[in-house]
């Protein structure tokens, strides 16, 4: 290389981050940089009167798994935290699950509508994707509450005699996160599938395949990482949502979201709030790294 | 539609399924839509046509005022972010791969990868500290946070039109006797705007909606509309939420509609 | 010829090497080069495409720094001078026009970008409009123009702001057949009424032979042969220039005195030819003249193709070393010969060229 060719390209790896530098400094301080504070505190001992005490202590961590019993003098199974988080890991798998089985079949079709119809379709998916959470969960348990038009037509039906009790249950929080996370299942499987080429259904069919073999044999497995994609983005946030067990499971269906929440503002614990958010993250992390592997083994073996 | 014979992208039920799916995620909105338009004191029982749930949420000074919250911290977020954005698009693309791009991309995009609630307590804490420290209690640590979330929804669509952009167009530029800034200005900057347009808006309506860090950060009496509502939330269930939640709805579907014919691919 | 303007040097390229890539991974785009190109020629870059023909024209433009050697203007070292201070001009392979300006500020983009006075502008624009006959179209977006119009005004562009020396990239390649032809009358002649070096990247031979003073044939990064479009057709120097441009027989052989002796013993008289080692010639099929089997080279007719005006009459010399004529078709369309018919094989004189390999 020679010394101006070399110069030239220092110059713009000097240039590229010159101008990444005002974004990366407001993230640094506003978004990334405090996430190690969290880890700081989580290492921290708690203040009674909320807050921490600068000295270190793993007791934050601990008492995520074990609790302590004053009055025997030893540690055991904290078993309030760990409902918590199995309602929390059940609920988002459940979530996920949900969401597929309604989402497969919308996104397969949408991507099998004429092409000229198939931008509506998304469209009419995406307004709901950028809606205001707030207002779709609430726009949820206005049809599911007590006193909401689903028991309002039930009754008035007679399907029903009495109103059925659904919200402030784990029922209610699966039908909210289902509700509110479906378009992120259905963007990522329209994507794999739209680029699914049809012909191998003939393929199929012309060997003697069934629909329900073609299904499960040609269709499934090609689709995988739309499948994939699909199932870590509704499962990520749903794992640390906040806003939809708060509303519709009212303070008694927890999930870790609203749990950290409760250790900081109402000032019990910092240092175990901390923790699990650190733990939250590390889960999160890890599911996103699963996904970044598979996408990419996918897309070396000639998929996608 | 009479079908006759094998059609081959047909999966029996799939379409029911679908058409079922898109009503139960447009009943709710449709609901909540009507019922803030219903005399009646009831979000379940229609009582005639009424716009008295806007009058009222009009007429509430804390509305008001978290309106215009949001207004504050919306616009100058986005356009911050979107500024911010811009700049980091023009650092990360269409030059040869340099040591740290990938930390980069990392770093713009961490706000889409850490849950909500995890920025939340750690901007809380980080916050509560300068507050503290600094004795300012004021906007700017909202404005940070959405600033800061906001980029990567920003940078997104404005990376997308750069990497779209014909490079021979500057280069045609520079041929022409244009300076770096003169191609920037001339051509890049023109050529970008729709981009740029789309980041903004989105940011916008981002910034718009969050409910999570807000109500983490905030000081006390600095409720925006959507923390406001979820106060009220707590609370008996009333039109005039239905009334604010239509409006922020009408919002986001006017911007959106805007960044769809913008983002769309001509021709 | 005494020295004159016409032989003055424009641009000169000296020993340019350009690598792309790094470690194992590195290729030699260009493989020290050195070409000078005369002032009001038209000078054709010619070969398959990655022989390193566009980056030379990147190079020349400053889009590109090379890796060694240097780029002379007007014998003034402009190797690590930036494009927009060099005064060359560009018309791009995708035409480049800048979708959010007319036509008009297309065409007077350069002359703003020079600073030239707003009336020195317009007249300019006005003139070039006219140059490329498109003055109706002048407030017109690019987008709403046919292909062909589009790279009138990518033409124009690039000469409004009068540069020593035009690139034109693969210019016509995006454009059909009888189009492209006709462009190939209206750059010619816009080079000639200019007056203005034009250097013409292409793989297309037709197009090279038909509008080049000049032509350098490229291959792997190097330049195989430089000179007219008679002399590479007629001279090639060696076996890629020959089959590159036009279609040729190749035949190879023991280097006797003036003379090649191929596999099957027989000879055929190439003059000049010193003796000693393998050789290789080359021949063009509508050089190769066919007789009775007892004159010249003995041949058997393996196929005949008919094309129109020419059949081609492919043959199998006595080793199975095959040639190919290209005959006129009679007026009857029958070429009088048969499959399987034995014949005499005659080359016209100086058809036989020798080529290195």
């Amino acid at each position: 290389m020679s010394p101006a060719e070399e110069q030239a390209l220092r110059a713009s790896a000097r240039n590229g981050w010159l101008l990444s530098l005002p974004a990366l400094v407001v993230l640094a301080l506003a978004a990334s940089g405090p996430l190690l504070i969290v880890v700081y505190y989580s290492f921290l001992t708690a203040n009674d009167t909320g807050g921490v005490i600068r000295q270190f202590s793993i007791e934050g961590w601990r008492s995520i798994f074990l609790s302590y019993d004053i009055f025997e003098d030893r540690y055991t199974l904290a078993d309030a935290h760990l409902k918590i988080f199995w309602r929390s890991v059940w609920l988002s798998l459940t979530t996920t699950a949900l969401t597929f089985v309604i989402g497969f079949p919308t996104a397969w079709f949408i991507a099998t509508r004429p092409p000229s119809q198939r931008a509506l379709w998304l469209f009419l998916i995406t307004i709901p994707f950028w809606t205001n959470l707030l207002i779709r969960t609430f726009a949820i348990n206005e049809v599911i509450r007590n006193e909401g038009i689903l028991n309002t037509t039930l009754l008035w039906l007679g399907v029903i005699s009495e109103p059925l009790r659904i919200v402030y249950t784990e029922t209610a929080v699966l039908i909210g996160m289902t509700y509110v996370y479906l378009p992120l299942m259905v963007l990522p499987l329209y994507a794999t599938i739209e680029r699914f080429d049809m012909r191998l259904l003939e393929a199929a069919y012309d060997l003697y395949a069934s629909r329900w073999t073609t299904l499960r044999r040609v269709i499934l497995p090609i689709v995988k990482p739309g499948i994939i994609a699909g199932s870590i983005l509704v499962f990520v946030p749903s794992l640390g949502a906040y806003v939809t067990p708060r509303i519709l499971g009212g303070g008694k269906k927890m999930m870790i979201g609203n749990f950290i929440e409760l250790q900081f503002l109402q000032g019990r614990n910092w240092p175990l709030g901390a923790a699990l958010s650190v733990l939250l993250l590390i889960i999160v992390m890890a599911a996103l790294l699963v996904y970044v592997r598979v996408a990419n083994r996918d897309r070396s073996a000639g998929h996608g | 539609m009479a079908e006759r014979g094998f059609q081959i992208s047909r999966l029996p039920g799939f379409a029911t399924m679908a058409v079922a799916a898109f009503v139960l995620l447009y009943l709710p909105i449709v609901t909540l839509v009507i019922f803030s338009f219903n005399a009646s004191n009831s979000v379940a029982v229609w009582g005639g046509f009424s716009l008295h749930w806007y009058g009222d949420a009009w007429a509430n000074q804390a509305v008001k005022d978290a309106t215009v919250r949001s207004l504050v911290i919306g616009v100058s977020a986005s356009v911050l972010s979107t500024t911010l954005a811009t700049l980091a698009a023009l650092g990360t693309t269409r030059r040869r791969a340099y040591r740290g791009q990938t930390l980069i991309y990392v770093m713009i995009n961490q706000p889409l990868m850490v849950p909500e609630v995890v920025t939340a307590v750690a901007l809380m804490i980080f916050f509560g500290i300068i507050k503290v420290a600094t004795g300012y209690q004021g906007l700017g640590y909202l404005i940070a946070a959405h600033t800061a979330f906001c980029i990567p929804f920003a940078y997104l669509p404005i990376r997308a039109r750069l990497e779209s952009m014909d490079l021979s167009l500057e280069t045609a530029a520079a041929d022409l006797y244009a300076t770096p800034w003169q191609t920037f200005r001339r051509v890049t900057l023109p050529l970008l705007a729709p981009g740029i347009m789309a980041g903004a808006m989105l940011s916008f309506v981002i910034s718009l909606d969050d409910v999570v860090i807000t109500e983490f950060v905030k000081s006390g009496g600095q409720d925006t509309l959507p923390t406001y509502m979820l106060g009220q939330l707590r609370r008996a269930f009333t039109p005039e939420v239905n009334a604010i939640s239509t409006m922020l709805l009408g919002v986001t579907v006017v911007l959106l509609t805007a960044f769809f014919l913008l983002t769309r691919k001509r021709d | 010829m005494g020295v004159s303007l016409a032989d003055a040097v424009t641009i000169s390229a000296r020993n340019v090497v350009k690598a792309f890539g790094q470690g194992s991974g590195v290729v030699r785009a260009l493989d020290d080069v050195s070409v000078d190109i005369r002032q009001g020629e038209f000078f054709t870059l010619l070969g398959p495409s990655g022989c390193g023909k566009t980056t030379l024209l990147r190079l020349i433009a400053g889009f590109e720094m090379p890796t060694e050697g240097t780029i002379l203007l007007d014998g003034t070292d402009i190797t690590t001078l930036p494009p927009n201070r060099r005064p060359v001009n560009t018309v791009f392979q995708s035409y480049a026009l800048f979708p959010h300006l007319t036509v008009a500020q297309n065409i007077s983009f350069g002359l703003e970008m020079l600073g030239k006075p707003a009336s020195e502008v317009k007249a300019r624009t006005a003139a070039m409009l006219a140059l490329v006959k498109l003055e109706a179209m002048a407030g017109r977006k690019t987008s709403q123009l046919s292909g062909g119009q589009q790279q009138r005004v990518a033409l124009a562009r690039a000469l409004a702001p009068q540069p020593k020396v035009l690139l034109l990239d693969e210019p016509l390649s995006a454009l059909d057949l009888k189009l492209r032809k006709e462009m190939q009358i209206e750059l010619k002649r816009l080079q000639l009424e200019t007056g203005i070096t034009f250097i013409f990247v292409t793989h297309d031979q037709e197009e090279a032979l038909t509008m080049s003073d000049r032509i350098a044939v490229m291959s792997a990064g190097k330049i195989q042969q430089v000179g007219s479009a008679k002399d590479i057709y007629i001279h090639p120097k060696n076996r890629f220039v020959a089959s590159f441009i036009g279609e040729t027989n190749f035949l190879h052989g023991t280097a006797e005195a003036g003379a090649i002796r191929l596999a099957t013993g027989e000879r055929i008289d190439v003059p000049g030819l010193p003796a000693g080692g393998e050789a290789t010639v080359s021949v063009r099929p509508e050089q190769v003249r066919l007789g009775l089997p007892s004159d010249g080279l003995k041949a058997t007719v393996r196929t005949l193709v008919y094309f129109g005006t020419d059949t081609h009459c492919h043959l199998a010399l006595a080793d199975g070393t095959e040639v190919v004529a290209r005959l006129q078709s009679p007026a009857s369309g029958e070429a009088g010969l048969v499959e399987g018919q034995a014949v005499g094989i005659r080359f016209a004189d100086g058809a036989v060229q020798r080529v290195e390999d």
